[in-house]
């Protein structure tokens, strides 16, 4: 059992507060991602985990110990690193032995630790070779290995992919996942790319400017996300904000948004928002992917449809799907199509939206609006 | 064909052009011969007149072909030579250095390795002051700390004994140790102290496992440097000791300035190469490393 625990953390650095009260906890064997852009205070509060970083206030306790002021070497932790810190001089053996001499653990336990974890990572062949003589993904594996060997309480990484070329990172994402499920450890693991997060995490923290957003899993962040901040940075291309005004026609809550040329349109929602913000001014937000090009047969599939129609602006084919930026009242929004039927440049486009997975949030302090029970 | 015209003029240009090349070449090498000549001739006059006789000296004068050879100036400098009434050549004084130079060289080298992973990897309120107020030592000529020299060793009764000299260097060398390793160690990342950290690594099991294999060319640096700064520095040699106590730059000081009679070139000659031979000797072993190491940490 390794859990653990954050309760109102704050970290100043002078007069500076790059953490506002943080509240976390990771329950046994879960795999916990932070994320949030770069200065949002992700890596400082992974340092303060580790105990790298003094804590101003608040608590953190590693199954229900409190280690505010632990050591890092005796708060039974491992750590990988953005720039995997191995050690220059040492072979990548003794890298991943260093730490075991450091506890004085024996000999013979040490060689089965080795023996234990390079045969998971598979970096048998490379235990005598030195760090200047491993490619990134190799070096990569022995950091990991070297993080491995302890079977530590808590494993800590710290963007451990970012310094790797794309096809590579993709291929070690899925490694790391991998690990996970074989090893079971409770993991934390920073950041700042949201795939990465959603598809590793079995809970996601996103953090902006030293505040925790949201806290919760993958599915929810994504598809009821806390407010515009988690809405936008979770997901690429980013969801559409689009200011609207709610109304009430025939008993159905519907949103009604201005047109590109002028008109209106009227999307009925099928559901009911908790609460009506003021003036009852909302904005719409949809991701890329739940516009589509409109066919009768769509709403078969997907009853919550609403029609609306717009220009199309820019069309950008990736191969796999095609992104087209469409003109909506003053602003853009951007879809993410099939590329069987396509959007063509200048087509006048009638779209239909799937309105179940729409967000409405209130445009006041710019939180999500609930959907109510019905 | 039609290019003929064409081709020939460019041939020619291109001719030119070669001449022009070839011209500021010879330019070049023979500015830097003179140059060279220059700083190589003392040298040359020295090594000759070791091996010249004496009175053949006296003839020709100091700067002359040599017309005679002899291998005696030699040992006379070495073991039998009188200064101020002592006859036993330099040779103690040349230990005397060796005995300066080495525990002084290991000890300021070391200690300015330390102060640097201090004021790189483990920094505190107020470092940065502690670094600037270091570096001060750099700009401070010798001479200002003379009497204040004179009063500490004269408290600690080690006035006019190598431990003395030891003392000093190792104080007035810090500075620069400090520096060089200091702006080394500044290059190595972070992480990896922080990675020991995690790893159960403390204060010094860091500093000899992985700030120390990591330091060989900062530290080549730092032991030319204070090699051959102490082995030549004399002012405190010839302040703080006399007679059988001086390192050898005092020593040769009074060699040079004590001769009564006829002055023995070919004996004083002897001596200074003897005097400067660690030195070099150090410069053609390590030379290269040293410009390596100093350059280190600029290019990255």
């Amino acid at each position: 059992m390794a859990t653990l625990t954050v309760a109102r953390l704050r970290k100043r650095f002078a007069n500076v507060e790059v953490l506002k009260g943080i509240d976390l906890a990771a329950a046994h064997g879960e795999f916990v991602a932070l994320v949030g852009p770069s200065g949002c205070g992700k890596s400082t509060l992974l340092a303060m985990i580790a105990g790298l970083e003094s804590v101003s206030e608040g608590e953190i306790r590693i199954d229900g110990r409190l280690v505010n002021a632990v050591a890092p070497k005796d708060r039974d932790i491992a750590m990988v690193f953005q720039s995997y810190a191995l050690y220059p001089t040492m072979t990548a053996r003794q890298n991943m032995t260093f730490g075991m001499e450091s506890r004085g653990v024996p000999r013979a336990e040490q060689e089965a630790a080795i023996k234990r974890v390079a045969a998971l990572l598979q970096i048998e062949q490379l235990l005598h070779r030195k760090p200047g003589q491993l490619s990134g993904g190799q070096r990569q594996r022995v950091a990991m290995g070297r993080a491995l060997v302890r079977d530590p309480k808590l494993f800590l990484f710290d963007e451990p992919l970012s310094n790797l070329d794309a096809k590579l990172r993709v291929d070690m994402r899925t490694e790391i996942k991998k690990l996970h499920h074989k090893v079971g450890k409770t993991t934390i693991y920073v950041t700042h790319d949201q795939i990465e997060a959603m598809t590793l995490a079995t809970r996601i923290a996103v953090m902006h400017q030293g505040q925790l957003q949201q806290f919760d899993e993958p599915a929810v962040v994504y598809g009821q996300p806390a407010n515009m901040f988690v809405a936008g940075f979770m997901g690429s291309p980013s969801m559409n904000f689009i200011p609207a005004a709610l109304s009430e026609a025939e008993g159905v809550a519907t949103v009604e948004m201005a047109l590109f040329g002028g008109g209106v349109a009227r999307l009925p929602l099928p559901f009911r928002p908790a609460r009506a913000p003021a003036g009852n001014r909302v904005v719409l937000g949809v991701r890329p992917e739940h516009m589509f090009r409109y066919a009768d047969d769509l709403k078969l599939r997907k009853p919550a449809i609403a029609t609306f129609e717009a220009p199309v602006e820019v069309v950008e084919p990736t191969g796999a799907e095609t992104i087209a930026v469409l003109k909506l009242g003053e602003r853009d929004v951007t879809g993410r199509f099939d590329p069987d039927g396509a959007p063509r440049l200048g087509e006048h486009m009638k779209i239909g939206v799937d309105m179940a997975n729409v967000c409405l949030f209130d445009p006041s302090d710019e939180t999500l609006i609930p959907r109510a029970a019905n | 064909m039609v290019d003929a015209a064409y081709e020939a003029e460019y041939l020619a240009a291109a001719r030119t052009e070669a001449r022009r090349y070839a011209l500021g070449r010879i330019g070049v090498y023979a500015f830097l011969t003179v140059f060279a000549i220059i700083y190589l001739l003392p040298l040359f006059v020295v090594i000759a007149n070791s091996f010249r006789q004496l009175p053949e000296i006296t003839r020709n004068g100091l700067i002359a072909f040599p017309r005679s050879f002899s291998l005696e100036a030699w040992p006379r400098a070495w073991s039998h030579f009188c200064v101020g009434g002592a006859c036993e050549g330099i040779h103690r004084n040349f230990y005397n250095s060796l005995l300066m130079t080495i525990p002084a060289t290991i000890i300021s080298s070391l200690l300015g390795a330390l102060n640097g992973y201090v004021l790189s990897k483990w920094r505190f309120r107020g470092s940065e002051v502690l670094f600037v107020c270091m570096m001060l030592g750099v700009f401070m000529p010798g001479q200002i700390a003379l009497m204040p020299w004179a009063f500490v060793l004269g408290h600690l009764h080690i006035s006019n004994t190598l431990q003395g000299l030891v003392l000093i260097h190792c104080v007035q060398g810090l500075s620069f140790t400090t520096l060089f390793c200091r702006n080394y160690y500044i290059s190595i990342p972070d992480d990896l102290v922080k990675a020991a950290r995690i790893d159960g690594a403390g204060f010094w099991r860091i500093f000899y496992k992985i700030i120390l294999p990591l330091s060989p060319p900062i530290l080549i640096v730092t032991v030319i440097w204070q090699f051959t700064g102490i082995w030549n520095e004399y002012l405190f040699g010839v302040v703080f000791t006399d007679g059988a106590q001086q390192p050898i730059t005092a020593a040769l000081v009074a060699l040079a300035t004590s001769q009564m009679n006829a002055h023995a070139y070919d004996v004083t000659g002897a001596a200074v190469l003897i005097g400067a031979a660690p030195p070099l000797l150090i410069y053609f072993l390590g030379g290269k490393y040293f410009v390596r190491g100093l350059t280190q940490g600029a290019v990255k």
